[in-house]
C-alpha cells in the first residue's frame, strides 16, 4: 500500500484516470443534451460499439486516426437519425427503443468484427498531442514539467476535446437560441410549440448531437485501447446514461461523475498491477462506482428535478 | 378488424426483420434462402435440435413472463441480467452448501433460492423507486453491474472450484451435485424440467394478472396510478411487488441456466452475457413480441429460442457469425415499438380519420388486452 502513495504513482494514476474518463464524459455530455430536450437514449452503449468498431476498422485499413474518429462520428450521426425517427416521429417508447438500439449495436458490431477482422489485431493507439505536428511542440515542452506535465499534458487530442466540451455544452444549453429551445421542449413542449418552436426539429437535432458524441466516445475508446473485441464497452454506455442523472443534467457535475469512474478504475488497475489487492478484491472495488451512483441517485432524486418532459413523446393537440 | 391489426404488428415486425436478415446474409455474400434453411434446420431439424431450442427459450420465457408483470404495472425492468445472476448465485450457493440433501428436498430449495435471489435483486429498485423516487431504469442497470462484479468476485474467490485454486484459476464452481440438477425429461436430449417450469410460470403469471385481486391492483397501478391511489390501492407496495415478482422469475431463469446445463456448474467470463447469453435483454424482446401477454410470450420465446439456436447452425454451415441473431433482435424491438404509432395511424385511417391518437406506449400495452 505504501508504494501506491508516492507522488509519481499518484500522478500516473491521475493521468490514467483522466484518460479513462474520456469515453464516459463524451457519451454522457451527448446524453445530457438529448435528455435536456426530453429524450432518453438508452442505446448509447450500442452506438458506442458500432462507432468503436468503425473507427478501429478504419485505422486498421488506412492507418489514419483522424479518419477513424471521423468514421466514428458519422456512425454516431447515422444512428442518431435512426433513433430520432423512431422516438421523435414514430413516438416509440424511449426506454425500450434504446434497448433495441443497444442489441442491434451489440450484435452488428460483433458480426462485422467477426466477418471483416476475425481474430483481434492491435492497431496503433491514439498518439499524445505532443507527438502531433503544430501544437505538439508546445505540449512537448509542457510535458517535461515535473508531475504536472505527466498528469495534464501527456494526453491525446480527444482528451482535451472532451474536457473542452464541458464548458462548450454549458454555453450551448445556456446561451444560445438552440440551447434555449432544447430546454424549452424538454420542460414544456406544449408551451414551446405555441411559441413557434418546432418540438420535433429541436429534439431531432439534440438527438443528432447526442449520438454524434456517443460516436466520438466509442471511437475514442477503441483507438485509446488500440483494439476491438466483442462487447468492448462492457456497459460503459449505460453508465454514461446514469452519469447524466448523477450530474443532475449539468455538464460540470456530469464531468465530476465521469472523473469518479476514471479515478476508481485507474486506482483499481494500479492496485492490481502493484499487487496491493488480490484480483478478487478488485472485483469488489469495481462495484463501488455503481453503488456510489445508486446512493447518489437516492440522495438526489428528491432534491433535483430532471427535465419535466423527459421520455414523453410530444403530440400537438 | 381491430383484432386483426393487433396481430399485424408483431407479424409485420417479424416480416421486416426477416427481410433485413435476408439482406444481411446477401451482403455477406451468401444465399438468403440457404441461410434461412440453415436457421430452420438448426432450430427444428432433429429432435435434438428441437430440444435445444426449447432449452434456449426457457430463460427467455421466464424473463419475458416477468417483464409482462413489470410493464403491465408500468415499471420498466432492464435489470433482467442482474436478477438472473443473483438468482443463479443464491441457488448455486445452496447447492454447494448442502450437496448431500436428497433430491426431493434439495431441488425445490434450489428453485426457491433462485426465486428469492432474483426477487430481492428486483425488489431493491422497486423500493428505491417507490420510496425514494429513483428511476428504475437507472437503478436496474446499476444493479446489473453490481451483480456481474459480485459473480466475478464469488466465482474467482469463495465459490471457486477447489481444483481451480491451484490450477488455471478458471472462474467457475465445481460440478454441482446431481441432486440439484433439473431432471432430463426426454432421454438423449437436453430437454429438462426447466422448460415445463417456465411454461407453467407463464400460465401462472397470466392467472395472477387477470384472475386475482393482486393482478388487478398491479394493472390498475400501471394504467393510472392516481386513480388507483384514490381507489385505496397502495401504489408504492405494488411497484415493489411488480419488480420483485419480475425479478423472481428472472432469478428462476438463472436456476435453469445453471441446473439445466450440461456442465452443471456456474461459470463467468467476466461479463454478464457470458453467463446469461443476454437472456435478460432477449427476454424483453420476447415479451414485447408477445404483445406483453404472458401466454403469447410462450410461442414468442420459442421463436426467439429458435432464432438463437438456428443462428449457431447458420455459423456452422455458411460461416455467418451467430451474432446476427442479436442484431436482428435489436431490429425487431425497434420495429415493434415504432409500429404502435403506425398501427394507430392505420387504425384511424380505417375509422376514416377519427382523431384519437394515443401514445405508442398505450397502444403497445393494449395490444393484447
Amino acid at each position: 500500500m505504501r508504494d501506491f502513495f508516492t507522488l509519481s504513482v499518484l500522478v500516473a494514476t491521475l493521468a490514467s484516470a483522466i484518460r479513462l474518463a474520456v469515453p464516459y464524459l463524451l457519451a454522457a455530455l451527448g446524453e445530457t443534451i438529448g435528455q435536456r430536450s426530453g429524450v432518453l437514449n438508452l442505446g448509447v452503449d450500442g452506438v458506442m460499439l458500432l462507432s468503436a468498431f468503425g473507427a478501429y476498422y478504419t485505422v486498421l485499413e488506412t492507418g489514419s486516426h483522424s479518419l477513424g474518429i471521423l468514421v466514428g462520428l458519422l456512425i454516431g450521426l447515422a444512428m442518431g437519425v435512426v433513433y430520432g425517427v423512431v422516438t421523435v416521429f414514430l413516438h416509440a417508447q424511449q426506454g425500450i427503443s434504446g434497448i433495441g438500439i443497444f442489441l442491434f449495436g451489440l450484435g452488428f458490431s460483433d458480426l462485422l468484427f467477426q466477418e471483416l477482422v476475425g481474430t483481434p489485431r492491435p492497431i496503433p493507439s491514439l498518439p499524445k498531442l505532443a507527438k502531433l505536428p503544430g501544437l505538439g511542440g508546445l505540449f512537448e515542452r509542457l510535458e517535461d514539467i515535473t508531475y504536472i506535465g505527466e498528469a495534464f499534458f501527456s494526453h491525446n487530442l480527444m482528451t482535451y476535446l472532451a474536457f473542452l466540451l464541458v464548458p462548450a455544452v454549458t454555453w450551448l444549453l445556456g446561451n444560445t437560441t438552440f440551447g434555449l429551445n432544447v430546454r424549452a421542449v424538454g420542460e414544456n413542449p406544449q408551451a414551446a410549440d405555441s411559441l413557434g418552436v418546432s418540438v420535433a426539429r429541436t429534439r431531432f437535432f439534440a438527438i443528432l448531437i447526442g449520438n454524434s458524441l456517443a460516436g466520438l466516445a466509442g471511437a475514442t475508446l477503441s483507438l485509446q485501447l488500440g483494439i476491438f473485441q466483442h462487447n468492448l464497452t462492457n456497459g460503459l454506455g449505460f453508465i454514461a446514461v446514469a452519469l447524466v442523472y448523477f450530474g443532475a443534467w449539468r455538464s460540470k457535475w456530469v464531468m465530476a461523475g465521469a472523473m469518479l469512474y476514471g479515478i476508481v478504475t485507474a486506482t483499481r488497475l494500479q492496485w492490481q498491477a502493484r499487487d496491493i489487492i488480490p484480483s478478487s478484491a478488485s472485483d469488489i472495488a469495481a462495484m463501488t462506482p455503481a453503488i456510489i451512483t445508486i446512493l447518489a441517485l437516492v440522495l438526489l432524486a428528491s432534491r433535483v428535478r430532471g427535465p419535466a418532459a423527459l421520455t414523453r413523446p410530444f403530440t400537438r393537440h | 378488424m381491430k383484432r386483426l391489426l393487433g396481430v399485424s404488428v408483431p407479424l409485420g415486425a417479424a416480416l421486416l426483420a426477416f427481410v433485413f436478415g435476408g439482406l444481411m446474409i446477401l451482403a455477406l455474400g451468401e444465399n438468403p434462402i440457404e441461410g434461412f434453411r440453415a436457421i430452420i434446420d438448426g432450430a427444428f431439424g432433429t429432435g435434438d435440435r428441437l430440444a435445444a431450442t426449447a432449452v434456449r427459450a426457457t430463460p427467455l420465457l421466464l424473463v419475458g413472463a416477468g417483464i409482462t408483470i413489470a410493464f403491465r404495472a408500468s415499471v420498466i425492468n432492464i435489470g433482467g441480467e442482474g436478477q438472473i445472476i443473483a438468482g443463479a448465485l443464491l441457488s448455486t450457493a445452496v447447492a454447494l452448501w448442502i450437496p448431500d440433501t436428497p433430491k426431493i428436498i434439495l431441488l425445490p430449495l434450489v428453485i426457491l433460492a433462485g426465486l428469492v435471489g432474483g426477487g430481492v435483486w428486483g425488489a431493491i429498485p422497486g423500493v428505491l423507486k417507490a420510496y425514494a423516487s429513483v428511476n428504475e431504469i437507472l437503478s436496474t442497470i446499476m444493479l446489473n453491474i453490481v451483480a456481474v462484479q459480485l459473480m466475478n468476485y464469488l466465482l474467482r474467490g469463495p465459490m471457486i472450484d477447489p481444483i481451480e485454486v491451484n490450477g488455471s484459476r478458471i472462474p467457475q464452481t465445481e460440478r454441482l451435485t446431481d441432486n440439484a440438477a433439473l431432471p432430463t425429461l426426454i432421454a438423449g436430449t437436453r430437454f429438462h424440467l426447466g422448460v415445463i417450469i417456465a411454461i407453467g410460470a407463464a400460465i401462472i403469471v397470466y392467472i395472477i394478472l387477470w384472475r386475482t385481486p393482486l393482478g388487478f391492483r398491479l394493472r390498475a397501478v400501471g394504467h393510472n396510478p392516481d386513480a388507483a391511489r384514490s381507489a385505496g390501492i397502495s401504489v408504492e407496495r405494488n411497484i415493489v411487488t411488480a419488480l420483485g415478482l419480475s425479478g423472481a422469475l428472472s432469478g428462476l431463469a438463472g436456476v435453469t441456466l445453471v441446473f439445466g446445463s450440461e456442465s452443471l456448474r456456474m461459470v463467468t467470463d467476466g461479463g454478464s452475457a457470458g453467463f446469461t447469453g443476454s437472456a435478460g435483454y432477449n427476454g424483453i424482446v420476447a415479451a414485447l413480441f408477445g404483445a406483453l401477454h404472458p401466454l403469447w410470450t410462450i410461442p414468442s420465446s420459442f421463436l426467439f429460442g429458435a432464432l438463437l439456436t438456428g443462428a449457431t447452425q447458420l455459423q456452422r454451415v455458411l460461416q455467418i457469425p451467430a451474432a446476427m441473431a442479436v442484431a436482428l433482435n435489436g431490429l425487431i424491438v425497434l420495429f415493434v415499438v415504432s409500429s404502435g404509432r403506425a398501427r394507430t395511424w392505420l387504425d384511424n385511417r380505417l375509422k376514416d380519420g377519427a382523431a384519437d391518437i394515443e401514445s405508442a406506449t398505450e397502444a403497445m400495452g393494449e395490444g393484447a388486452a
